[in-house]
C-alpha cells in the first residue's frame, strides 16, 4: 500500500469516507452557509476555549498570555459571534483601496491638467492649507490609535474589522497630504507646513488635537475603537468633511478636494457599520450587556465632552470661505443627530445639548505660520 | 496638432518626487501634549534613534500593486483548475499541505498583530508606512493562504484534513510546534518578538526555506498553486526584510541593548532553525515524489540560503557593530542537518505517530531510498529498514507501529522549541524553579532556563516571555487509549469511525484505518515517566536515550 491507488488526484476521482466533506466544518456560519469571508476569517486567531487544547504557550512576564479577554472592561459571552459587515479579506480590502487610489489619482491629474487649483477662491486656498493640512493629522492620529488596536482582540474577526479600519485611516491621511502637495505645485506660495502648524498651535485645532491624543492613549483597545468611530467620527471628522469640506469647496471653485474627501466618507460608512455591530452585539450580550451598556457609557460622556467641544472649536472656519453656502449650525445639528442616531443602534445615550448660542472663535488671534489670509 | 496640444504635454504633467512624498507623509506624526500615550508594549531594550525608511514607501503605490499581484494569483489559480492540475498533482505532497497551511496563517496574521507593537515603540513616524504595509501585507497572506487551503480543500481527491483545518491547527501536537514559532512573534518583550525573532531571523532568513525552497518542489510534484500564491507572498517579504533591519539599526544605536541583541539573536535562530528545519525540511524531502539526483537535498538548499546568504552576508557584518555572533550555533545547525540527520529523525518521528496527524503520510520507497543515499551518504542504514517497517505495518489491523517491536524509542519533546529530542546524544535535562524539563540541545536548555526568564546575566528582564500553557502534547494525553485521543481531536472522518490520518495514500475504503484499528494502546508522557524516576533510574534512563536505537526489521 505504498503507491498511489487511483489516476487522478482530483475531487471526485474516488468514493470513501470524508471524501465528500468540502466544507470547513468547525464553526457555525452566521448565515445558512459560510461566506468567504468567514472561510478565510474564522477561528485562524486560535481560542483555549474552543479548540487550543494546550493553551497559549507563551505569556507576557507578568503571566498575562498571547491573547486575553482582560484587555478590555467589555465583556461577551462569545466573542466569537461576531463578523463584520463589511465581509473584508485581503482581496476585497486590496481591491477597494486600489479603486480608490486610482479614483483620486485620476480627479487629482485632471483638476491639474484642467488647472484647477489655479482657478480656486483665493480664501479656499488658505482653508485648504491651514486647515484641511491639519486635519489629515486627525487621520493619521486615528489612523495609528487603531493600528495600535488591533493586537488586543479575542477574535479574528474584532481584530480584522480594526485593521482595515486603521489601514483606510492611514492612507486617508496620505491621501490628503499627497493632494495637497501635488495642487501647491500649482498655487504659488501653498505653505505645505502650514497644516501641521497650525494642527500643533492654532486654538481652532487644539481642543480638536485633544480629542485625538486621548483616543490615543487610552489603554482600552475598544475604547479606542468605540471612541473613533462612535464619538469623533460622527461629531467632528464627518462635521468637517461632509459638512464643512464637501459642502463649501465647490462655491470656492473647488471640485477636486470633495473627491478626494468623500473616500473617506465612503470608508467611513463601512468602519462605522463594523463598529455598530460590534457594540449592539455586546450590549446585547445576554450575561454582560447591562454592564457593557454602563461601559460605553461611560466612554461616551468623556469622549463625546472632548469632541463636542472638538466640534464647537471648529465652528469659525465656517466664516472663512468667500461664498458660504453652509452653515456651521446646520452641519453640527446633523452630527448632533447622527451621533444620537448611533447611540440608539448600539443601545445607549447619546444625546448631546443643541448649541444655544454659538459666538466664533476670534480667528483674528491666530499667529501661526501660514494662517488664513 | 499644434505644439500645446501634444499628449505629451499632457501627460508629462510634473508631480512631487518620491522622495518628497514619502517625507511629506512621515510629517504625518507629532509629540503628543495633552495627554502622552502610555507605552503598551513591555520591553527591556531601550530605543532613542528613530528608525529610518530607505525604501521610501507609500500607500498609494502600495495597494494598486498588491492588487495586481492579487489578480495573479488568483487568475492562476483558475489556470490551474482549467489545466486540470490535480488530475496529475502528487497526494503525497498535498498531503503535507493539510499541515503547512493549517499552521502557516497564524504566525502570519501574528506578524500583523505585532506591527502594532513596532508601530508605537519605534521613536518617529518615517518607518510607520513600513510597518503599516507589513501588517496589511501579513493580513493578505493569512486570508490569501486560508483561501488556498479552502480551494485545495474544494478540489484534491481527500478533502478529509482540510475541513477541520483550524480545528486541527489548536489540536495536533505538530501545530502547536507551529505555534511556538508565531506566538514568539508577539508575545513578550515587544523588540524581542517582533524585530529580532519574526523580522531579523525568521522573515530574513527562514522564509527564503519556507516560501521560495518550498514552492519549488510543490511545482515539481505538479502543484503550481502554492509556488503562484507563496512566491508572491515572499515578494512581499523584501520590504518587511527592510523594515527589521531599519529597526535593527537603531536598536543597535544604544550599547546597553548589546547583551540582549546577542541573546535574542541567539536564541530566534536556534530556535527557527529547530522549528523551521523540523517542518519543512521534512515537506520538501519527504512530501516530494521528484527524485532527480540533480536537484538540491535540503541540505544544500540550507548552505545557500541559510549559511551562505543569511549568516555570511547579513549576521556577520552585525559584529562590527560590537555584536556577538554565536557562530558555533550556525556550524551546529548545519551540522545537525547533515552530520546528525536531524530532518530524516524529524520525518521518523512524524511517520511513527502517523495516527496522532489530520493529514497521510505513505512509506518511503526504493526510489525514494536511492535518492537519499545518494544525497545523504548512509541514510539507508539508519533509516531504511524503520520505512521498509512502516509501509508493511500500514495495513489496517496491523500493530501501529509506535507499538511495534521495531526498536524505535519515542521520543521525549524540548520543552523550548516543542520539536522532540531526535538528535539522542544533544539530548538535555534540567530543572527550572524546581521542576524537571527537557531539552533537545544545550542551546534550547540555555533558552528556557537563562533566557527566558526575569534576569539575564545579571540584568534585569522583566518585559521577555516566559513559556507557559500545556506545553506537551504527550502530557495533555498521558493515560488515554490512541482511540480515544483521536476522537477527543476530532481527526475522525465524518463516518465516525475512519481515522482522517492514514499510513498510506490509497483511496479505497477497505484500505483506511478506523478507530478500532488503534485501539488498545495507551500513549505516554515520556516527561511525566522521567520526573516519576528516582535520580538513579533518571541518569541510567538519559544515558540510555543518549545512546540512541537501532531499528529492527519486523
Amino acid at each position: 500500500m505504498t503507491t498511489q491507488q487511483t489516476a487522478s488526484a482530483a475531487a471526485g476521482a474516488k468514493v470513501f469516507p470524508g471524501s465528500d466533506s468540502r466544507r470547513y466544518n468547525y464553526f457555525e456560519p452566521k448565515g445558512r452557509k459560510a461566506t468567504h469571508y468567514e472561510d478565510v476569517t474564522v477561528d485562524v486567531q486560535p481560542d483555549p476555549e474552543r479548540y487550543l487544547l494546550q493553551d497559549w504557550i507563551i505569556s507576557f512576564g507578568d503571566g498575562t498570555p498571547t491573547y486575553s479577554k482582560s484587555w478590555t472592561a467589555l465583556r461577551c459571552a462569545d466573542w466569537h459571534r461576531f463578523r463584520a459587515p463589511d465581509q473584508e479579506w485581503e482581496r476585497t480590502h486590496y481591491q477597494r483601496q486600489s479603486t480608490i487610489v486610482g479614483m483620486i489619482q485620476n480627479v487629482v491629474d485632471n483638476a491639474r491638467r484642467a488647472g484647477a487649483p489655479q482657478r480656486f477662491d483665493k480664501a479656499w486656498v488658505g482653508v485648504l492649507q491651514n486647515h484641511v493640512g491639519a486635519f489629515k493629522h486627525v487621520e493619521y492620529g486615528l489612523g495609528t490609535a487603531l493600528m495600535r488596536a488591533q493586537r488586543y482582540g479575542y477574535t479574528q474577526m474584532v481584530n480584522n474589522a480594526i485593521l482595515t479600519n486603521a489601514s483606510y485611516k492611514l492612507r486617508f491621511a496620505q491621501d490628503l497630504t499627497l493632494y495637497l502637495a501635488e495642487i501647491a505645485t500649482d498655487i504659488g506660495g501653498f505653505d505645505l507646513d502650514a497644516g501641521k502648524a497650525h494642527w500643533m498651535d492654532d486654538p481652532i485645532w487644539q481642543p480638536c488635537r485633544e480629542a485625538v491624543e486621548h483616543i490615543r492613549a487610552a489603554a482600552d483597545f475598544l475604547e479606542q475603537y468605540f471612541a473613533a468611530n462612535l464619538v469623533f467620527e460622527p461629531l467632528v471628522g464627518e462635521l468637517f468633511r461632509s459638512g464643512f469640506v464637501m459642502q463649501l469647496a465647490a462655491a470656492q471653485n473647488d471640485f477636486a478636494t470633495p473627491s478626494v474627501v468623500s473616500a473617506a466618507e465612503a470608508d467611513y460608512e463601512r468602519n462605522l457599520a463594523n463598529a455598530v455591530e460590534l457594540f449592539a452585539l455586546l450590549v446585547g450580550d445576554p450575561v454582560h450587556g447591562e454592564a457593557n451598556r454602563a461601559v460605553l457609557q461611560d466612554w461616551f460622556g468623556r469622549h463625546s465632552a472632548l469632541a463636542a467641544r472638538a466640534a464647537l472649536q471648529l465652528q469659525p472656519l465656517w466664516s472663512l470661505p468667500r461664498v458660504k453656502v453652509a452653515g456651521f449650525l446646520a452641519a453640527y445639528e446633523q452630527a448632533r443627530n447622527r451621533v444620537a442616531a448611533i447611540g440608539r443602534e448600539v443601545g445607549f445615550v447619546a444625546d448631546l445639548p443643541p448649541i444655544l448660542v454659538a459666538e466664533p472663535a476670534p480667528i483674528a488671534d491666530v499667529a501661526v505660520a501660514g494662517s488664513a489670509e | 496638432m499644434p505644439d500645446g496640444l501634444t499628449l505629451n504635454k499632457i501627460t508629462s504633467q510634473k508631480g512631487i518626487s518620491i522622495g518628497e512624498a514619502a517625507r511629506r507623509v512621515a510629517d504625518l506624526g507629532w509629540t503628543p501634549s495633552y495627554v502622552q500615550e502610555a507605552m503598551s508594549f513591555p520591553t527591556d531594550y531601550k530605543i532613542t534613534k528613530a528608525p529610518r525608511d530607505p525604501m521610501k514607501q507609500v500607500l498609494r503605490s502600495y495597494f494598486p500593486m498588491q492588487e495586481e499581484k492579487d489578480n495573479r494569483v488568483y487568475g492562476a489559480l483558475d489556470a490551474a483548475l482549467r489545466g486540470d492540475m490535480f488530475r496529475n498533482v502528487e497526494p503525497r505532497w498535498i498531503e503535507w499541505m493539510k499541515l503547512f497551511l493549517a499552521i502557516i496563517p497564524f504566525p502570519e496574521i501574528s506578524a500583523a498583530r505585532s506591527m502594532a507593537t513596532l508601530g508605537q515603540l519605534a521613536p518617529g513616524d518615517d518607518l510607520r508606512t513600513g510597518f503599516t504595509m507589513q501588517m496589511i501585507d501579513e493580513f493578505r497572506h493569512s486570508t490569501i493562504q486560508m483561501n488556498l487551503k479552502k480551494w485545495y480543500m474544494e478540489n484534491y481527491i481527500d478533502p478529509a484534513g482540510f475541513d477541520i483545518t483550524e480545528k486541527a491547527f489548536g489540536k495536533c501536537y505538530a501545530t502547536t510546534i507551529g505555534r511556538q514559532f508565531g506566538e514568539a512573534f508577539l508575545t513578550g518583550d515587544a523588540i524581542t518578538a517582533s524585530n529580532i525573532y519574526l523580522q531579523v531571523v525568521a522573515e530574513t532568513a527562514f522564509t527564503n526555506t519556507l516560501f521560495v525552497a518550498m514552492p519549488s518542489e510543490a511545482a515539481r510534484n505538479g502543484d503550481y498553486a502554492l509556488p503562484t500564491v507563496f512566491l508572491s507572498v515572499q515578494s512581499d517579504e523584501s520590504r518587511h526584510i527592510g523594515n527589521g533591519h531599519s529597526m535593527l539599526m537603531s536598536v543597535l544605536k544604544e550599547p546597553d541593548n548589546h547583551l540582549l541583541l546577542e541573546r535574542d539573536i541567539r536564541y530566534s535562530f536556534w530556535q527557527n532553525h529547530m522549528i523551521v528545519d523540523a517542518a519543512i525540511g521534512t515537506i520538501i524531502e519527504y512530501g516530494t515524489k521528484h527524485r532527480d539526483k540533480t536537484k538540491e537535498s535540503y541540505a544544500e538548499l540550507w548552505h545557500r540560503w541559510i549559511f551562505e546568504d543569511y549568516y555570511r552576508t547579513y549576521l556577520l557584518p552585525l559584529e562590527k557593530y560590537g555584536i556577538k555572533i554565536h557562530h558555533d550555533d550556525v556550524h551546529e545547525a548545519f551540522d545537525s542537518i547533515v552530520k546528525k540527520n536531524y530532518v530524516h529523525k524529524i520525518a521518523q518521528f512524524f511517520s511513527a505517530g502517523w495516527w496522532a496527524n489530520f493529514w497521510r503520510i505513505e512509506a518511503m520507497t526504493e526510489r525514494d531510498f536511492d535518492w537519499f543515499e545518494s544525497k545523504y551518504p548512509g541514510w539507508y542504514d539508519e533509516f531504511g529498514v524503520w520505512w521498509e517497517n512502516y509501509a508493511k505495518l500500514s495495513k489496517p489491523g496491523s500493530v501501529p507501529i509506535t507499538f511495534a517491536d521495531t526498536g524505535y524509542v519515542y521520543p521525549h519533546r524540548c520543552w523550548s522549541s516543542l520539536v522532540p529530542c531526535v538528535i539522542r546524544e544533544d539530548f538535555q535535562v534540567d530543572e527550572v524553579d524546581g521542576e524537571l524539563f527537557t531539552y533537545a540541545s544545550e542551546v534550547d536548555r540555555w533558552t528556557h532556563k537563562e533566557a527566558f526568564a526575569a534576569e539575564y546575566q545579571g540584568r534585569p528582564t522583566p518585559a521577555m516571555g516566559r513559556f507557559s500553557g500545556r506545553r506537551q502534547w504527550e502530557e495533555v494525553y498521558d493515560g488515554w487509549d490512541l482511540a480515544d485521543a483521536i476522537k477527543d481531536m476530532g481527526f475522525v472522518r465524518p463516518d465516525g469511525k475512519t481515522l482522517v490520518a492514514q499510513p498510506h495514500l490509497s483511496f479505497e475504503e477497505k484500505d483506511m484505518w478506523t478507530l478500532d484499528h488503534v485501539r488498545g494502546h495507551t500513549i505516554r508522557s515520556p516527561l511525566l515517566a522521567l520526573r516519576a524516576m528516582t535520580p538513579e533510574q533518571r541518569r541510567a534512563h538519559i544515558d540510555e536515550y543518549r545512546k540512541g536505537f537501532t531499528i529492527r526489521r519486523v
